[in-house]
């Protein structure tokens, strides 16, 4: 499973990327072989605002639909228009195509979120 | 995993199968590098092979089968005819459904009732209480069989080179016993529960391994694929064939659910359930299965609700973005005053209003 080092990561298998006072959220690579074949994501509405840990989009295969959790409560500035007419770029590749953008409320929960090594192990005790 | 093992257990990890707990059973949803798309497209264009052994079987024999049977099931027992399979419902008094099964009938006092996987222990128990004065003799051998379902426009093809006994002979829902499958003998039948052609076969635990591996390697050139649960599930709500616990269940009647076909009202002998159906029908439904087609973006799923004008009208029995049809569709158990086609209904998909109309059920229909 493919995890990249300068991303953070949460128990729920979301990457988020930190930049300055904004947050890039996707799913990771063991999330999208899970779900199978990506059929349909759900965007949240620019300017929508979420609480830590709540569902901010959802994504579905065939068979079953997954919520989408934000880690850190924060404010929707950009979605990710091309997962409309092309979910399975989730599955191509999870990493370069982000769901949602936030502007990011309280800056300390970052220092809660999961480096790329815990991540990794929490990998090695799924499997 | 705790789950029980059907005798194919290690045929689905050598080939790659994803397994889950269904109904108490190991069994794959899924296989690698295929997946439940590619899986259901084989059904519908060569073929694919299911390992169904976890289903039930429950032999019913003796001088009063037949009578039993037509006391027990709302299909008519009394029509058929050797080798004839029939699908029915059992019903509770209260009309509501205990299982939906096939009926094999290989003589006036010999009969198999092929149950589904989760309600096997209880169609049994339910069996033998009703079974009373009846002079039968009812017997499970739900661990004795291996099944497995072929299904798709090749079936026929690829497994008429593993028998010499002519496939044309068995009609749609009718059997032949003791039919030679390169060395195993088995029972055959024409069903299924994909709206393919189809052959479901039946032998001992050994035996099926055999079979499995021999229809597969049969199949290799016309591209048969193993398929798993998840597309079991999407072939089958795309031809309009009801899961248990969805459509029809101990609180959705058949004639609710529209399956009024199997449900022989008008049969001579009385049958549990007949006189609350038979109500049922006479005072009108209050609620009605519908098919319905989302006219909005998103995908229904099971158990979302159905609303009308801010009222909540009923819930989703079955839903999915269906692979062949490649539309967002699915079944609905509503208020019959709305189940009329075209009528404009909402349904609630997480906490959007998501808009649907009502179309026919039978989806695969051209």
């Amino acid at each position: 499973m493919k995890v990249l080092k300068d991303l953070y990561y949460t128990n729920d298998h979301e990457w988020v990327k930190i930049e300055g006072g904004e947050a890039y959220i996707g799913i990771t690579d063991f999330a999208q072989h899970n779900l199978g074949d990506i059929v349909y994501v759900e965007l949240p509405e620019i300017d929508d605002e979420f609480d830590k840990e709540e569902a901010f989009s959802a994504v579905e295969s065939v068979k079953a639909a997954s919520d989408v959790y934000l880690p850190l409560s924060g404010k929707v500035i950009a979605v990710n228009e091309a997962l409309i007419d092309d979910p399975a770029l989730l599955n191509s590749d999870p990493y370069e195509n982000w769901i949602a953008k936030f502007e990011v409320n309280d800056r300390s929960q970052i220092d809660e979120l999961m480096t790329s090594e815990e991540y990794e192990k929490l990998l090695a005790e799924e499997e | 995993m705790d789950a029980k093992k059907t005798p194919l257990y290690d045929e689905h990890l050598r080939l790659g199968g994803k397994i889950v707990d269904y109904a108490g059973w190991a069994l794959p949803v899924q296989y690698e590098g295929q997946g439940l798309v590619v899986e259901h497209e084989a059904v519908r264009n060569t073929a694919g092979l299911f390992d169904v052994s976890h289903m039930g079987e429950i032999k019913v024999t003796g001088k009063e089968s037949t009578k039993f049977l037509d006391f027990l099931l709302t299909n008519d027992i009394s029509k058929m005819v050797d080798a004839q399979i029939i699908y029915t419902f059992m019903a509770y008094e209260t009309g509501g459904v205990v299982d939906d099964l096939l009926v094999y009938k290989f003589g006036d006092e010999d009969y198999l009732l092929v149950v589904n996987a989760a309600n096997v222990c209880k169609d049994f128990d339910w069996i033998l209480k009703q079974k009373g004065k009846f002079d039968v003799a009812i017997d499970n051998i739900s661990d004795e069989i291996g099944e497995v379902a072929l299904q798709g426009p090749l079936a026929q093809e690829i497994l008429q080179k593993l028998t010499n006994y002519d496939l044309n002979d068995v009609k749609f829902f009718h059997l032949a016993n003791d039919v030679d499958i390169n060395g195993v003998k088995c029972l055959i039948s024409r069903t299924g529960y994909t709206g393919e052609d189809g052959f479901e076969i039946y032998t001992d635990n050994q035996g099926i391994v055999k079979v499995w591996k021999d229809i597969l390697e049969s199949g290799k050139e016309e591209g048969i694929k193993p398929t798993g649960l998840g597309c079991r599930d999407t072939l089958r709500f795309e031809a309009a064939l009801p899961l248990y616990g969805h459509e029809i269940s101990q609180d959705i009647n058949p004639l609710e659910g529209d399956f009024k076909f199997f449900v022989k009202l008008k049969k001579d002998s009385n049958f549990i359930g007949k006189e609350a159906l038979n109500k049922y029908y006479n005072d009108g439904m209050k609620r009605k299965l519908v098919g319905f087609e989302l006219t909005e973006r998103g995908i229904p799923r099971e158990g979302y609700e159905v609303y009308k004008d801010g009222e909540r009208i009923g819930h989703v029995t079955t839903g999915y973005l269906s692979p062949t049809l490649k539309k967002n569709i699915g079944n609905a158990l509503i208020d019959i005053r709305y189940a009329k086609l075209g009528e404009q209904i909402d349904i609630k998909i997480r906490n959007k209003y998501v808009k649907a109309k009502i179309i026919d059920r039978k989806f695969l229909k051209k």
